[in-house]
C-alpha cells in the first residue's frame, strides 16, 4: 500500500495543549481525582493514559493509578487482521470495583477496539462507570459507541488513515493524516 | 511541566513497549507436532505468549473470549488424566468448546484407522485436534491427513512438545533465563518423549543438557543431539541448575531393560541426601504423575526445591498459548485461501 | 514380421555395442545389429537421440500371486515391469502358499503362461514352507525350471540347514539367494538403529543383524563351494565382507536396490511409511558406500525388491505399517538420475548392472542384444523428466519411496519377444 502524508493536524505543542485540556475536562466532570483510575489501550492509548495521569497530578496533586489493557484476546477479527498481533500482558494491578474508569485510546474509528476493551474491563470487576477519552475521533463508527472526551474531531475518508506518533513510541509527537495513493 | 518532562524521559528509557510489538517472527504453523522443527524464535514466541496467558489465568475471571465458537477435540489413545485435563482447562479458558474422545469410548477399538478417525472428527467441523498416541509419528500422520490443526500431546517415544514447553517456561520464570543453564534429565531416556522434546527445546535455547540413566535406558547416539550422557546421578546433579526427573514406567518394560524398582531408587532416585551435593537452589521438576519412593523421594517432591505443582499451573498458560497460536495461524491460512478463491471468481 | 530400430545409441556390453546403430528384429529374434541397415521392414521405429538397450532383468520381484492378489498379480506386476523397461523378472517364492514344491511350481507356471506380459522366471523356497527346517527337493525343482532358491523375507537361521542346502545346491548347480538377516538382533525394529531412530523414537534395527548373517552365509558358501547371491545389500559392512570374499574366490554375487543408493534414514523425519522396508534405509555414509561399490563392481546387480502392499497396510502408524516398497516402474529412472547423471556409472555399466549381470547370475539367456537372442529391447529417452505420482503406476499398489520426485529418463518403448508391448510418446 502506497501512503502519502496528506496533512499534519497536530504538532508537539498542539498535542500538549490538547492533552492538558482533556485532563482539565476529565477532572472537572468527575470533580477531581477521587476514585478515578486511568486505563489505556496498548500501545499508544497506554502512553496517552500515562501522560494524562501526570497532567492530572500537576492539576490536582494526586496521580490516579494507570493500567494497561491488551485487547488482543478480546478481538473479533482474529482471522482478518493482516499481521498477527503479539499477545501482551494486561497490567491492571489495582482493583477496579466501584471505580470511575477513564478508558484512553489514541484514535476512535469503528468502535470495535473499544467494544473489546469494555468487555475486558468488566472481566476485571464492576466499575462505577466507564468513560471514554480519545485523542482523535475520525468517524466511521460500526458500533454505537461515543467518546466522553475528544481531543479533536477530524472528518476523514475511508481512503485515509490517521497516525498518532508519540515520543515514547515513535520518537516524535505529531498527528498526521495519510492518504492511500492506490 | 517539569514532571511531564521527567515522565517522558523515563518512558523514553524504556522503549520496550513498541519494540516488543514489532513481531520479528510470525507463527505460521497449522500444527504443533514437536520442538525439533521449531526455530529458536518460534520457541521464544510461544514462551512470551504464554507469559501473557499466565497473567490471564491469575485474574478473578480466568476466561477470555478468544476462541469462542471454536471446537477442540482431545483424541487420546493412551490414558492420561493430567495432559488431557490441562488441555481441556486451557481450551475452556479461551472459550472454546471441548470434546474428549478416549480409547475406551470410541470406535478406536473397533479397528478404525487413525486417519479415518481423524477425518470423521473433522467432519464434525472441529478446529483443533489434540492427539495423544502410543505410536511415534502418529500426530504427524494425522496432521498430514486432516485440515484441522493438530497438536501433539505425546506420540510414542517421540515428542511431547507442550510438556517440554511448560518445563522450559517454568525454568525461565524461576531462573530468569535459559541460555547457559545446566539442566539434567534423569530417568528412562530411551522411552521418553518428554526427554526428547526437552532436549530439542533446551539446546535450541542455549542450555547445557545432561541426560542420566542406567546404560540400557540411554538410546544410541543421543550424544549427537548435543547432550552430555552419564549413568552417575551425582555427577548429573553436581553442576545442575535444574533437574527434570522422569517418571519410571516399570509396567512398560517389554524388553527387560529396566532395573528393579528398589535398585533404581537406590542408584538413581532423587533424595535429600543426593541434593546435598547439588547447588543449594537447584530446581526439581517432574512431568507427573510422580512415583514417590521410586524416582523421587517424598521429601524432595514436597520440599523447597520442588516446582512440580507450579509446572501444572504453567501447563495451562503454555497450552493456551499454543492453542491460540495455531488457531490464529489456521484462521489466517483459511482466510487467505478464501481471498484467493474469491479473486478467481 | 520385421521391426527396424533406426539410429538409436545402442548400449550392450555383453555384445560390445556402444554406438549409434540399427537393430533388425525378425520373428521375435534379434537378426542384425549394424550401422545403417538397409532392409525391408514392417515397422520402423526411429530411435534418434534415444538409448537402445536390452530389456532389463530384475532378479528380485514379489508378484504376490498366489495368495495376495489384492496387492499384485502376475498380470499386473508384469505390466508394471514393461512400463519400467523390465522384460524379465525373477518371482520371489514367499507367496501364500510358498513356492516350495514341484506342485506349487506347476500351478504358478500355469498362471504365468495364462497371464504374464513379460518373462517370469521362477524361484523356490530353500526350505519347505520357508520354515527354515527341511530343505526342498532341489533336483526336482530344477527339472521343473526353477532357476534359484531363496527363503527371501526370512533367513535360514539354522547354520546346519543352510549348510545342507548349499551342498545340495552346489551339486545341482543351483543358485541360492540369501536374505541375510539375523532376526534375533532385529527384535521389533522398524528403521536403522542410530541417531535418527533415537530422534524419532522408533525401535532400531542394528546393522549387525544384516552383516553378521552376510558373514555367516559367505563362510558357508566358501566352505561348501556353492554359489550364493546376497540380496538387498544395505550397509557398508556387508560390502566390505563381500569384497573380501570375492577376493578370496568365494562364488558370491550381490545386489542392491535403488532406494538404498538414493535415500537414507535422514529422509524418514516425516515418518513416511513408503520409506519403511527391510533391510531399512541406512545412514548417508552407507548410501555413499553402496554407490562406490556399484561403481567398483563389488555389487553386481541392481534389483528393485518390488514389494507391493495395499494402502490399508501402508497408510497407518509407522510401527504397524508393512515393510517394503514397489520399484519396477521407477528403478531405471532412479538409476539414471542417481548414477548416470552423477557420472558414477556410464551407460554400459548401467546395462551390466540391470540386464547383463542379473541374467548371467541366474543363468538365463536374457538381458542381451546378441544376434540370435530373444528380441527383448527397450528404448529410453534419457533426457525426459517426469514426476512420480500415485496415478502413474500400472502396479496394483502405489507404495513407492519416490512419490513426488522428479526423475530423469523414461522408457518410451518396450519390445518383448519381438513385439512392441509398451509405448510412451
Amino acid at each position: 500500500m502506497l501512503m502519502k502524508e496528506k496533512s499534519r493536524i497536530m504538532d508537539k505543542d498542539g498535542l500538549v495543549r490538547t492533552l492538558t485540556r482533556m485532563a482539565h475536562e476529565i477532572l472537572e466532570k468527575n470533580k477531581g481525582t477521587e476514585g478515578l483510575v486511568i486505563v489505556g489501550v496498548r500501545t499508544r492509548g497506554a502512553v496517552l493514559a500515562e501522560r494524562l495521569a501526570v497532567l492530572m497530578e500537576e492539576i490536582d496533586q494526586y496521580k490516579p493509578p494507570v493500567g494497561v489493557l491488551d485487547i488482543t484476546l478480546y478481538r473479533d477479527d482474529l482471522s482478518s487482521i493482516a499481521q498477527q498481533p503479539v499477545v501482551h500482558k494486561t497490567e491492571i494491578d489495582f482493583d477496579i470495583q466501584d471505580k470511575k474508569v477513564i478508558l484512553v485510546d489514541d484514535v476512535l474509528y469503528t468502535g470495535r477496539t473499544i467494544r473489546a476493551a469494555l468487555d475486558e474491563i468488566v472481566d476485571f470487576g464492576r466499575p462505577l462507570f466507564i468513560q471514554l477519552a480519545v485523542l482523535l475521533d475520525r468517524g466511521h463508527r460500526e458500533l454505537p459507541i461515543r467518546a466522553d472526551y475528544v481531543g479533536k474531531n477530524i472528518p476523514t475518508s475511508l481512503k485515509e488513515t490517521v497516525e498518532v506518533r508519540l515520543k515514547e513510541t515513535d520518537g516524535v509527537d505529531e498527528v498526521v493524516v495519510m492518504e492511500n495513493m492506490e | 511541566m517539569s514532571l511531564l518532562k521527567e515522565e517522558l524521559e523515563r518512558n523514553l528509557n524504556k522503549p520496550e513497549v513498541d519494540k516488543a510489538s514489532l513481531r520479528k517472527v510470525a507463527w505460521v504453523r497449522k500444527d504443533l507436532l514437536g520442538l525439533q522443527e521449531l526455530s529458536r524464535e518460534e520457541l521464544e514466541l510461544i514462551l512470551s505468549t504464554a507469559e501473557s496467558f499466565k497473567e490471564v489465568i491469575s485474574r478473578e475471571i480466568k476466561k477470555v473470549p478468544t476462541l469462542r465458537g471454536k471446537t477442540v477435540v482431545n483424541l487420546f489413545y493412551e490414558p492420561s488424566t493430567r495432559t488431557r485435563t490441562s488441555f481441556e482447562v486451557a481450551a475452556k479458558r479461551l472459550s472454546a468448546d471441548v470434546i474428549n474422545i478416549s480409547t475406551d469410548s470410541s470406535s478406536v477399538r473397533k479397528g478404525e484407522t487413525l486417519i479415518d478417525t481423524g477425518k470423521n472428527i473433522e467432519a464434525l467441523k472441529v478446529d483443533i485436534i489434540v492427539v495423544r498416541h502410543n505410536y511415534s509419528g502418529a500426530a504427524a500422520m494425522l496432521a498430514r491427513n486432516v485440515h484441522a490443526s493438530v497438536i501433539n500431546a505425546g506420540d510414542g517415544w517421540h515428542e511431547h512438545p507442550t510438556q517440554a514447553l511448560l518445563d522450559i517456561f517454568t525454568l525461565k520464570e524461576k531462573l530468569g533465563r535459559i541460555e547457559g543453564l545446566n539442566v539434567s534429565i534423569v530417568g528412562d531416556i530411551a522411552h521418553s518423549r518428554v526427554a526428547r522434546s526437552n532436549i530439542w527445546g533446551l539446546t535450541k535455547l542455549g542450555a547445557h543438557v545432561t541426560v542420566c540413566a542406567p546404560p540400557l535406558l540411554i538410546p544410541v547416539s543421543i550424544e549427537e543431539m548435543g547432550v552430555k550422557v552419564t549413568s552417575d546421578v551425582e555427577a548429573a546433579l553436581k553442576e545442575a541448575d535444574a533437574v527434570n526427573v522422569l517418571r519410571m514406567q516399570f509396567e512398560r518394560d517389554t524388553e527387560n531393560a529396566f532395573p528393579r524398582q528398589l535398585e533404581y531408587f537406590k542408584n538413581f532416585g532423587i533424595t535429600v541426601d543426593r541434593l546435598k551435593h547439588a547447588k543449594k537452589n537447584i530446581l526439581v521438576m517432574h512431568p507427573g504423575p510422580i512415583n514417590r519412593g521410586i524416582e523421587i523421594s517424598s521429601e524432595v517432591a514436597d520440599g523447597p526445591n520442588s516446582v512440580i505443582l507450579e509446572q501444572v499451573t504453567n501447563g495451562i498458560a503454555v497450552r493456551m498459548a499454543v492453542l491460540f497460536l495455531v488457531a490464529q495461524a489456521h484462521d489466517q491460512l483459511r482466510s487467505k485461501a478464501r481471498t484467493r478463491g474469491a479473486k478467481k471468481i | 514380421m520385421k521391426i527396424l530400430i533406426k539410429n538409436g545409441f545402442v548400449v550392450d556390453p555383453s555384445s560390445g555395442f556402444n554406438d549409434v546403430m540399427d537393430i533388425l528384429i525378425e520373428n521375435s529374434l534379434i537378426s542384425r545389429v549394424e550401422k545403417n541397415i538397409q532392409d525391408a521392414f514392417d515397422t520402423l521405429i526411429d530411435a534418434t537421440d534415444k538409448i537402445v538397450m536390452p530389456g532389463l532383468v530384475d532378479m528380485h520381484v514379489h508378484l504376490r500371486e498366489p495368495g495376495r492378489e489384492d496387492k499384485e498379480t502376475v498380470s499386473s506386476g508384469t505390466k508394471a515391469a514393461l512400463r519400467g523397461g523390465v522384460t524379465s523378472v525373477l518371482a520371489m517364492p514367499n507367496t501364500t502358499p510358498a513356492i516350495d514344491s514341484v506342485e506349487q511350481v506347476k500351478l504358478l507356471k500355469k498362471i504365468v503362461q495364462k497371464t504374464a506380459h513379460a518373462n517370469v522366471f521362477l524361484s523356490s523356497a530353500i526350505t519347505k514352507g520357508r520354515m527354515g527346517q527341511e530343505v526342498v527337493d532341489i533336483v526336482a525343482l530344477k527339472n521343473e525350471g526353477v532357476v534359484a532358491l531363496t527363503d527371501d523375507g526370512d533367513s535360514v537361521d539354522s547354520t546346519e540347514v543352510m549348510r545342507e542346502a548349499l551342498m545340495k545346491a552346489r551339486d545341482a548347480n543351483m543358485l541360492i539367494i540369501c536374505h541375510s538377516e539375523d532376526r534375533s538382533l532385529v527384535k521389533n525394529g522398524v528403521i536403522n538403529l542410530g541417531l535418527i531412530s533415537t530422534q524419532l523414537g522408533l525401535r532400531g534395527i542394528p546393522k549387525e543383524s544384516e552383516y553378521k548373517r552376510v558373514e555367516r552365509d559367505l563362510q558357508l558358501a566358501s566352505a561348501t563351494g556353492a554359489a550364493i547371491h546376497i540380496a538387498h545389500v544395505s550397509c557398508c559392512e556387508s560390502i566390505a565382507l563381500i569384497a573380501e570374499a570375492k577376493a578370496k574366490g568365494t562364488r558370491v554375487t550381490a545386489e542392491t536396490a535403488p532406494h538404498y543408493f538414493t535415500l537414507c534414514d535422514e529422509d524418514l523425519m516425516g515418518y513416511d511409511t513408503n520409506l519403511k522396508m527391510n533391510p531399512p534405509l541406512r545412514t548417508c555414509k552407507d548410501r555413499e558406500a553402496l554407490r562406490v561399490a556399484l561403481r567398483d563392481g563389488i555389487l553386481d546387480a541392481i534389483a528393485s525388491d518390488h514389494a507391493p502392499h495395499t494402502e490399508n497396510e501402508k497408510e497407518i502408524e509407522f510401527d504397524r505399517a508393512e515393510f517394503g516398497v514397489i520399484g519396477l516402474e521407477t528403478e531405471l529412472a532412479v538409476s539414471i538420475t542417481e548414477l548416470i547423471e552423477t557420472r558414477l556409472l556410464d551407460w554400459s555399466a548401467l546395462v551390466q548392472k540391470m540386464a547383463n549381470n542379473p541374467a548371467k547370475i541366474l543363468g538365463i539367456l536374457k538381458g542381451t542384444l546378441k544376434v540370435g537372442a530373444d528380441a527383448d529391447i527397450i528404448i529410453v529417452d534419457s533426457k525426459r523428466e517426469w514426476t512420480v505420482t500415485k496415478e502413474c503406476f500400472a502396479s496394483m499398489s502405489n507404495n513407492s519411496s519416490f512419490l513426488g520426485r522428479t526423475l530423469k529418463g523414461k522408457v518410451v518403448c518396450t519390445i518383448y519377444g519381438g513385439k512392441v508391448v509398451f509405448k510412451n510418446t
